[in-house]
């Protein structure tokens, strides 16, 4: 069994019938680094709420279940689901301004975790916290222990947010779109570090992206996901050379190429989105939630 | 810079009210003297008191005298008016404090439940609660806890501040913090059992208040990435919003508090008589009564001394718990 196993899951709004999820199964195991790719409301960034217990109140599970280290989480009561998840699963978020806590000094941010969930004492967490920092190359990383979040640039936040996630070493970091916010410059960077950090680790990393373009540098497998139902799981190299599904490769041929920026921009055909279409239709035929 | 704006707001509020409470109807004198008083009586008296000057030269002898520490002498008391007011100032300040700090720890846990079951019928019964407390207002709370409380179902007392047969060894009038200090804990129950139905019904407004808005802004805070990032961590959602929105949600509170909290303190007034709690409240309406004018200027300047010390330590506050506001 894989670290992450995601089985069948489906997601809906409180109350409705329609499915934000359509039965996604995926798996990561310890090392590998699975890209989820789509576009924006196809469910990608949900799948990674939901291993790390995070959906909005309005979202409800529907059908399926979550194994974490051989564990099935959504059996679990919700403050034991938590302490499970935070001492084995952590979470690289989006926007790195967003999500310090503006009145708490860096430091405790980055030992809450070692102290409160897994006993450590204060000074090993805090030797650990400084290690880190070092790790993801932050000068000077006995001030920054002591900084507030609003007197440090964001490339500088999003490091201390990625050394953060690594600080109880956890075996599984969902990577929440961790680029998206940040400038183009810093971007590389970020992604170096989080795969560096990754081999280093030895984690299981499950990569939420809609920029293909990174998952071709960074991930060994692909799951692409359209409207909430998963058409395509493949190995990345296989899926650059060609893509099984459809919209795949229309997804991949509408990504803007450094050669020829504009004439590669081809958006996805009506027939295929068409066809990808009746396939949700057809999966939420025969489903009985 | 910011005692100069205090000491010019008190003199503006000493301007005020020794002009106004000069100008309403009524005579101390008048209520001074016996029936059959004669014409000449009457003259001397006023005179003794100064009354017979015209009012701007009455207000630079009675601020020349503050100046000195002096606050002229009761009329009605014949004492110090600065001994006097002072004498009661503590046991309006511990009424006060104690209010305050039921309604934090009222308010604070109504706004807690309501935030960790948000959008539920908990949420909704603190809401109509809230709606209750705030629009019944603070002596009409007395009342209602008088009746409740202190008749119907006799539990606390309902008046004054001791029980008077008590042995009392206290050197100040603090008695709540005297009693504590000298561990004399019969002493303070019974305290606490004269303070607690004043001090509730001053409370009730105020916790309804800090319940409502510190769960809207603790609302606000829930889904912030922080919060949600805390929440991956293994904390308990109690936990999450203690430490995490908490912090952040409660700035906007502090501020509301300490303005209400002046309020709080001017509600002693009507509170104080309802109780016949021996405070500064009680005394002033006494004063106002019997047109004892030195008194009252006293009380109302011990008053905006009060406030103004009250909006400093929310402004000192505020600035410890913002670092954003610390460094700036």
């Amino acid at each position: 069994m894989s670290f992450l196993e995601v089985r069948d899951l489906s997601l809906r709004i409180k109350g409705e019938q329609t499915r934000l999820l359509r039965s996604v199964s995926l798996s990561v195991s310890v090392g590998e680094v699975r890209g989820l790719v789509g576009e924006s409301g196809a469910g990608k960034s949900m799948i990674g709420k939901a291993v790390l217990g995070i959906l909005p109140r309005a979202v409800e599970v529907a059908g399926g279940e979550i194994w974490l280290d051989g564990q099935n989480l959504l059996a679990l009561p919700v403050a034991q689901r938590r302490r499970v998840i935070g001492a084995k699963a952590a979470l690289i978020p989006q926007d790195p301004l967003t999500a310090l806590n503006p009145s708490r000094r860096i430091g405790p941010q980055i030992t809450d975790r070692l102290v409160d969930i897994l006993g450590w004492a204060r000074n090993r967490a805090e030797a650990r916290a400084l290690e880190l920092l070092e790790e993801v190359q932050i000068a000077d990383p006995a001030r920054v222990m002591r900084s507030y979040p609003h007197e440090l640039s964001g490339g500088m936040r999003q490091r201390i947010l990625i050394a953060s996630a690594f600080a109880a070493e956890p075996k599984l970091i969902v990577a929440d779109e961790p680029t998206t916010a940040l400038d183009v410059t810093v971007q590389k960077q970020i992604l170096r570090l989080i795969k560096g950090m990754q081999e280093r680790h030895g984690t299981a990393l499950l990569f939420v992206t809609h920029d293909l373009g990174v998952v071709s540098k960074v991930c060994q497998t692909i799951s692409v996901l359209y409207a909430g139902l998963m058409v395509e799981d493949s190995a990345t190299a296989a899926f650059y050379a060609g893509p099984r599904h459809a919209y795949s490769r229309a997804l991949l041929a509408a990504t803007p190429k450094y050669t020829d920026p504009l004439g590669s921009l081809t958006p996805v055909p009506e027939a295929v989105i068409a066809a990808v279409r009746a396939e949700v239709a057809a999966a939420d035929g025969g489903w009985h939630g | 810079m910011r005692l100069l704006t205090t000491a010019i707001t008190l003199f503006g509020v000493a301007v005020i009210v020794f002009f106004v409470i000069r100008v309403v109807p009524g005579n101390p004198i008048a209520m001074m003297l016996p029936p059959g008083a004669t014409e000449a009586d009457v003259a001397r008296l006023t005179a003794l008191y100064g009354l017979d000057k015209s009012i701007p030269a009455q207000f630079l002898i009675w601020l020349g005298g503050v100046l000195q520490g002096d606050f002229g002498t009761s009329i009605t008391a014949r004492q110090p008016v600065l001994a006097l007011v002072l004498g009661r100032l503590p046991a309006t300040l511990e009424l006060s404090v104690m209010a305050l700090l039921m309604a934090i720890v009222l308010g604070g846990m109504a706004a807690l439940l309501g935030t960790l079951r948000r959008g539920g019928r908990t949420e909704a019964a603190i809401d109509i609660g809230n709606g209750m407390a705030l629009s019944v207002p603070d002596f009409l709370w007395g009342l209602v806890l008088i009746l409740g409380l202190g008749v119907f179902w006799p539990v606390f007392h309902i008046s004054g501040r001791i029980t008077p047969s008590l042995d009392l060894p206290f050197v100040t009038n603090f008695y709540l913090f005297e009693s504590l200090v000298r561990l004399r804990f019969d002493l303070l129950v019974d305290i606490v059992g004269h303070m607690i139905l004043p001090a509730l019904a001053l409370a009730i407004p105020l916790a309804a208040i800090i319940g409502q808005l510190l769960k809207q802004s603790l609302k606000e805070t829930m889904h912030l990435d922080y919060v949600t990032l805390s929440r991956t961590k293994g904390y308990s959602e109690t936990h999450v919003i203690l430490r995490e929105a908490l912090p952040n949600a409660i700035l906007p509170t502090l501020t509301l508090v300490g303005v209400q909290f002046t309020f709080l303190i001017g509600g002693t007034v009507i509170i104080e008589r309802l109780f016949s709690y021996e405070g500064l409240g009680n005394m002033a309406i006494d004063a106002v009564i019997n047109r004892d004018l030195p008194l009252i200027q006293g009380i109302v300047i011990l008053f905006a001394v009060i406030f103004t010390g009250v909006n400093l330590l929310v402004d000192l506050t505020y600035a410890a718990l913002n670092p954003r506001l610390r460094h700036g």
